[in-house]
């Protein structure tokens, strides 16, 4: 157990480094310089993730519910289906999007081609391709969560409900919907922190405009080499992310969410 | 009473009307659903259509335009030295890291459903931070590592990403393992006990081929993780990049397209092995 612990504590312990890893100057007031600095990454950092995962809520809603209620003798190849994007490697998807979204690639250059579009159109570059790509490289992670809350519904609860005739309309929204709720809940958090993190589709897709907060993470640490500004931005980033694991937590219980991975 | 004699209940609601609305659900969802998998799957069908495209001109970059087939870079897929050896650095950091955390996870997760709160203090804090090992930005934990190794003076390389990535992996680990032993029942390991067998023989005989496939599930989990990881990785990796930052390191001059070859390949060992665990599976049941 000792490796262990060791390992628990120090995962813990470099959670923040905040103040200045480097050296303890107890210097509090980075965090608001920080945060004066790059207040608007923050904002477009939530407004992209916030897009992205209610895209993703509404997207595979549907499919989760129909493979868990519909799904049958092939549900495991249907699983395997919405999984199929983790086969690639994170980065070569994203460029792969980079390639469909390319101005002359694979979608814009035929719709170009007939005319369906002006030549001058452009996707790359915007934060409409980043969203497009976030929201394809973490549909997974929004489609699981809510399969396993849609699958796990007693269905004679909902037999109950239309035996006391309950229309369909009924049973879904009074039935179905409640029991989601914990699963919808969960989906949102593991999609909507490790969108907000991301820089990788931003980097890739967004070109220099629409900076992400992670990208500055990124910039700060690897390429200014100013880490106990990077360290404030990631501890805040952090915060952030705690709220909203801290909120699950109070409301659902910690353990539950484990059930949806 | 007025439910009785209403005629509702002589004929059911569902058994005209909605009936037809249902069918109409059941054409649509479908429909949908394949609409969804085909937009998941696109992407992947791009990448392999472009790995066999020809490049343009003397550079050997992949180009957005097509310029015809070959399979010319699958033959030459190692001929860009760097990429090769970042794609072994990935092989050998996933093996590593995969070993060290299955058995630590597993450790974990044996402890936290066997022992409660007076032999074993601050169980709930270790519940909350595997949660929050999941749950947090992965560029949170690349960062935060980055800054412990530079104030504590240890250069970035093979160990310092071995470290991170067993970091990140045994909380995997130990949830799927963990989800094995709730069902796991004791008497079994008892009676070994009782036919005279010591810790370490129920545990290699009885208790560890019982949990074997949780812990399966959860290494092949960790190796996934593990290969796929980039955020971590670019944050430790120092002048020894893994497969992923490697990759992205090159688009910003041009990705060679034998990068597409390596997705490729990946991707076909990946899908084949879950379709053949998917029809051994059926093939037990």
């Amino acid at each position: 157990m000792v490796p262990l612990a060791f390992m628990l504590s120090l995962s813990l312990k470099t959670c923040n480094p905040a103040t200045g890893a480097c050296v303890m100057t107890w210097h509090w007031g980075e965090f608001p310089s920080e945060i004066s600095l790059y207040h608007q990454e923050f904002i477009t950092s939530l407004y992209f993730a916030a897009v992205s995962t209610v895209v993703d809520l509404v997207v595979s809603f549907p499919i989760a519910y129909w493979i868990a209620f519909y799904g049958g003798r092939r549900k495991n190849f249907f699983l395997l289906m919405l999984l199929v994007p983790f086969f690639v490697s994170f980065v070569i998807r994203t460029i792969v999007w980079e390639f469909v979204l390319a101005n002359n690639g694979v979608v814009l250059g035929t719709l170009k081609h007939l005319h369906l579009l002006p030549s001058g159109f452009h996707v790359l570059g915007t934060g409409y391709a980043v969203m497009a790509g976030l929201a394809y490289n973490y549909l997974p992670f929004t489609a699981l969560p809510l399969y396993v809350a849609l699958e796990r519904i007693d269905r004679r609860v909902l037999e109950a409900a239309y035996d006391l005739y309950a229309t369909r309309r009924a049973g879904f929204l009074r039935v179905i919907l409640p029991l989601t709720v914990p699963g919808i809940f969960a989906a949102f958090l593991l999609t909507f922190i490790p969108m907000f993190g991301d820089y990788v589709n931003q980097e890739i897709l967004g070109g220099t405009s629409n900076t992400m907060i992670g990208t500055v993470i990124q910039n700060q640490f690897l390429v200014n080499f100013d880490f106990a500004g990077g360290a404030s931005l990631s501890a805040i980033l952090l915060v952030i992310a705690l709220v909203g694991i801290y909120a699950y937590a109070r409301l659902l219980g910690s353990r539950t969410i484990e059930q949806y991975l | 009473m007025s439910v009785v004699t209403s005629p509702e209940a002589v004929a059911p609601p569902d058994a005209v009307a909605p009936r037809r609305r249902r069918r109409w659900g059941r054409a649509l969802l479908p429909v949908y659903s394949w609409l969804v998998i085909a937009y998941l799957v696109f992407p992947i069908v791009i990448m392999i259509i472009y790995s066999f495209n020809k490049t343009f001109g003397s550079m050997q970059l992949v180009s957005f335009s097509w310029n015809g087939f070959t399979d010319q870079w699958f033959k030459q897929w190692s001929d860009i030295p760097g990429l090769t050896q970042s794609f072994w650095l990935s092989i050998r950091l996933g093996i590593t890291s995969t070993l060290i955390s299955t058995v630590l996870g597993t450790m974990l997760a044996m402890a936290l459903v066997r022992y409660r709160p007076p032999r074993f203090r601050g169980k709930a804090a270790f519940e909350q931070v595997i949660f929050l090992n999941i749950a947090a930005p992965e560029i949170v934990l690349g960062a935060s590592l980055l800054g412990m190794f530079v104030s504590l003076n240890i250069g970035r390389g093979f160990l310092t990403l071995v470290l991170s990535h067993v970091m990140f992996s045994i909380a995997y680990v130990a949830v799927t393992v963990r989800a094995r032993l709730a069902g796991f029942d004791r008497s079994l390991e008892e009676a070994a006990y009782d036919l005279g067998a010591n810790p370490w023989t129920t545990f290699t005989r009885v208790t560890l081929p019982l949990i074997m496939p949780g812990v399966l599930a959860g290494a092949l989990m960790a190796f996934a993780l593990s290969i796929d990881d980039f955020v971590t990785s670019n944050f430790l990796s120092g002048s020894s990049a893994p497969f992923p930052v490697w990759v992205y390191g090159v688009t910003r001059v041009g990705i060679p397209p034998q990068v597409f070859v390596f997705g490729t390949a990946i991707f076909a060992v990946g899908i084949g092995l879950a379709l053949t665990s998917i029809v051994l599976a059926r093939k037990k049941v």
